[in-house]
């Protein structure tokens, strides 16, 4: 376990966003910091949430994968490079901005982990997981931030 | 996050102690290749303390899983809540690993 402490700040959304709560979360390109920040994120996106349950379970997952990926494929672990993350806290949902310093990928080459024969693929399954446990997933065109809305049900 | 280790009558029982993530994945494929090298060839990986899995995670299981039978040996995994079973079924991996619903019942299951 990585000995840096993550620093959460949470704030009221700009005036424009309507009204709800901003949880932001800047962490360095170090796996061992993710467990960290995906505890931290999944408590106040949770607190208060009568259903948080099964939310608790799909906000981990996607977390994780989304800081994951940001970590290893966009800044490639750089340690000079940091991920942010901005958590909109809505009262129907949750939507997570999560960005890095990388140059980017396309998701569409991402290949099809349930194709035949992939099974025993040992990489892959993380867009996938993302995919199938939010309710929305859109990257910008540059392909290092992702927006991920998880609808409170 | 780590894990923890005891055999049973020729059974390595691992337990993952909290999540399996990118993290930490290399320490329980290290954990597990050391033991086949040393000739231990039946395993149960217990996640009756896990609250979650990443894709790394499960790839980790699913090379794990891969050098076991190729050695000739048998891997069960135990104590998969429901959250985490879904993980399972909806990644389709529910068709590649013997799954129990405790640790026990993976042990006397060989």
């Amino acid at each position: 376990m990585t000995a840096i402490r993550l620093c959460v700040r949470r704030a009221p959304l700009a005036e424009g966003e309507g009204p709800g709560t901003a949880v932001t979360v800047r962490l360095p390109s170090d796996v061992d910091c993710i467990e960290e920040a995906v505890a931290l994120l999944t408590y106040h996106c949770t607190a208060g949430d009568p259903g948080r349950g099964r939310l608790r379970f799909r906000l981990q997952i996607v977390l994780a994968e989304a800081i994951a990926n940001a970590i290893l494929r966009g800044n490639r672990e750089d340690s000079g490079k940091s991920v942010d993350v901005r958590a909109v806290l809505l009262t129907g949902e949750v939507r997570l901005h999560v960005t890095d310093q990388g140059a980017g990928f396309d998701p569409l080459q991402v290949p099809d982990t349930l194709a035949p024969g992939h099974l025993e693929e040992p990489n892959g399954r993380g867009l996938f997981l993302m995919r199938h446990l939010a309710d929305g997933i859109v990257f910008n065109p540059e392909g290092n931030s992702v927006c991920i809305t998880l609808r409170r049900r | 996050m780590g894990f923890t280790q005891t055999t049973n009558n020729g059974i390595v029982l691992v337990r993952a102690e909290g999540q399996l993530i990118v993290g930490n994945r290399q320490e329980l494929k290290n954990l597990v290749t050391e033991r086949l090298e040393a000739g231990e060839r039946r395993f149960v990986i217990d996640f009756s303390r896990t609250g979650y899995i990443d894709s790394s995670g499960l790839g980790a299981l699913v090379t794990i899983s891969k050098q076991v039978r190729e050695q000739g040996g048998e891997m069960r995994l135990a104590g998969l809540n429901d959250d985490l079973r879904t993980l399972f079924e909806l990644t389709k991996l529910d068709t590649l690993f013997a799954i129990s619903n405790s640790a026990e019942q993976a042990l006397s299951a060989f």
